[in-house]
């Protein structure tokens, strides 16, 4: 009975309801974005990395497990690690940010990379054949709308597509490390080197026995597992406080729809809060009602604020899916409603016991 | 004290405070009703009529004096004593209605069974009195669907779905026209003569308070004689 009450009051004003809902799941989009957002980058990472191919990989001295700052390793250090007794292959690659901090392109020695990972699989053109060649997946292919032949221009510099790959192999876009080089001064320099173990040779073995080789003391040398492991939400420094302050606004916002729009609501009723009183209803019951009408608006707006997060995720895969890896991230789901249905009772709160302590006569005596 | 009355009112005192202005609504008023009697009430406008309604009806507490409803205490109420008694001892009409406007006529009724604590279903004997109120065929309409006194009928079943010892209709027929006003009052009547319901009713108009037993007449907060 109070579920028939608070629903006809809903469709009474159909406008403040759905109003308040939308309002209510415009927080819950943004908490699921943005970790959705995370979560697709650190997946993205991770595909690109598991696609290499390698079991080890070397990172420059001092370097975070999350930035790379240009190419500061000698490339000679290549050929050096790729002769040791239990290494089968070795290859440098240069990272640089194409556009952002999420897309990016890399400059590879494109034989020892097709031995490593097992090959480029090409949907349309092939390797480079000239010194200014790239090679670009179909995710940035079809942001850009660029198809083999066009040129494209990262920071200033045309590159000729000559081929177009499946996304998820190491880049967005790829390119040969020597011209690489010389456009960015770092010549014979690279930002990680790549290496795989003879069959047989266990990989933390080799790591150790890496660490001890003359100059490579400072390096950071991490097995491939070990690196996808550290890319995680907890290790993107600033990411938690930043959902956090998302999660707040989401309360601050559940808490002033709510309390606004109920509060209209309350004022609005009035009279109908007489009627209730002087058929008996106590505070609780009126409580109650004001309760669970937050509630459903809360409820309404979690859901609507799901379904607005698809919408997100389906136009950042239309329009930007190389710059933004957005997954949907089921478990957080009940931890934004949660968030936004808290926002909403506290919200309700105010309006509800100022609803509860009308005296009935001057309830009923309301206009 | 006689076990029939079901109101006992001594003395009976109501000061509204505005400010720091005193408003004495009732001025020492004694009355008593028995069970099953149809008293209507009238009084120039500011008399105190309402107010003593009101009081009866467990809305707001007297400033001072004796009021037993149904065997209970109302002098020593609190708010939630109150709020109880007003669940099944006590039904109002009133001269506006006050239907719930987003619910049906049905659920109107019903909600006042549900807060009461009853199944929101009505007794299958509540069938009668929807008959004698002929509202039965106008119960899933919502009140701006229905005529006034359509309206007021739903009310009056509203009131006594509960079983309530006492009925307070303040001014029931105030808003209706002269036809509505007689299928209302004769529906009060009814009411009474067939179930014995208690009815006290509020009027302006005196050919309206001929249809009660007796007629209480009200001035200045005080209640100056009954016939
Ligand atoms: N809530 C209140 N606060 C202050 N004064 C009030 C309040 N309710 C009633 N009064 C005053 O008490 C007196 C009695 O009012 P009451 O409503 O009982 O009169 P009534 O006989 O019902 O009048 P009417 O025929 O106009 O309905 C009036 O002077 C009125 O102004
Ligand atoms: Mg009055």
């Amino acid at each position: 009975m109070t579920g028939k009450l608070v629903i006809e009051n809903f469709k009474h004003k159909p406008m403040r309801s759905l109003l308040s809902i939308l309002l209510i799941g415009v927080p819950v989009t943004l908490i699921l974005c943005l970790v959705g957002l995370s979560y697709g980058m650190i997946e993205d990472t991770q595909t690109r990395q598991r696609s290499i191919g390698a079991d080890i990989l070397v990172r420059p001295k001092n370097s975070s497990y999350l930035t790379l700052n240009g190419a500061p390793i000698p490339q000679e250090l290549v050929g050096l690690l790729a002769r040791q007794p239990g290494i089968k292959m070795a290859t440098g690659v240069v990272n640089i940010a194409a556009e952002g901090i999420t897309l990016g392109a890399a400059g590879i020695n494109f034989a020892e990379f097709n031995a490593m990972s097992g090959g480029f699989k090409f949907i349309e053109g092939g390797p480079f054949q000239r010194p200014d060649d790239v090679i670009i997946d179909d995710f940035y292919a079809n942001q850009k709308k660029k198809k083999v032949g066009d040129t494209i221009k990262i920071h200033n510099v045309d590159w000729h597509v000559s081929g177009i790959i499946h996304s998820g192999m190491l880049a967005h876009i790829v390119m040969p490390i020597q011209t690489l080089q010389d456009k960015t001064e770092a010549v014979n320099k690279v930002s990680q080197i790549y290496l795989k173990v003879q069959p047989g040779v266990r990989v933390d073995d080799e790591i150790q026995a890496l660490k001890k080789l003359p100059g490579f003391e400072d390096y950071p040398i991490f097995s491939m597992e070990e690196f996808a492991a550290l890319l995680n939400i907890g290790n993107i420094p600033g990411l938690q406080p930043f959902i956090m302050v998302i999660m707040g606004i989401g309360v601050v916002i559940g808490f002033a729809v709510v309390c606004l729009s109920m509060y209209m609501a309350v004022l609005q009723r009035t009279r109908e809060i007489g009627i209730l009183k002087s058929l008996g209803g106590s505070k609780g019951f009126i409580l109650q009602v004001i309760l669970s009408e937050a509630l459903l608006l809360g409820i309404g707006g979690s859901i609507l604020g799901i379904l607005m997060s698809y919408g997100a995720y389906w136009m950042i895969k239309t329009l930007v899916p190389a710059s933004l890896p957005m997954v949907i991230v089921y478990r957080w789901w009940p931890i934004a409603s949660g968030i936004t249905l808290a926002g909403a009772l506290l919200g309700s709160l105010y309006p509800g016991l100022t609803a509860a302590a009308h005296d009935p006569i001057e309830a009923l005596a309301y206009e | 004290m006689n076990s029939d009355d079901i109101i006992q009112v001594r003395n009976l005192r109501k000061i509204y405070r505005v400010g720091k202005v005193e408003v004495p609504a009732l001025r020492g008023v004694d009355l008593t009703v028995r069970r099953g009697e149809f008293l209507s009430i009238i009084g120039p406008s500011g008399s105190g009529k309402s107010t003593l309604f009101h009081i009866i009806g467990a809305l707001t507490p007297p400033t001072s004096g004796e009021v037993r409803v149904a065997d209970q205490d109302l002098s020593k109420m609190s708010d939630a004593d109150r709020t109880r008694m007003r669940k099944r001892t006590v039904g109002f009409v009133f001269q506006k209605f006050n239907l719930l406007p987003n619910l049906t006529a049905r659920d109107n009724i019903a909600i006042a069974r549900f807060i009461a604590g009853l199944d929101p279903k009505p007794e299958p004997e509540f069938e009668e009195i929807l008959k004698v109120l002929n509202i039965g065929h106008r119960l899933d309409h919502k009140p701006s669907e229905l005529s006034g006194g359509e309206q007021q009928r739903v009310a009056i079943a509203r009131a006594i779905v509960n079983h309530p010892a006492i009925l307070l209709a303040d001014e029931p027929t105030g808003n209706l026209d002269t036809e509505n006003s007689a299928a209302v009052l004769q529906v009060l009547r009814d009411l009474n003569r067939r179930l014995g319901q208690t009815v006290l009713m509020i009027t302006h108009n005196p050919e309206a308070a001929a249809y009660g037993d007796s007629i209480v007449h009200m001035r200045d907060g005080r209640i100056i004689d009954r016939i």
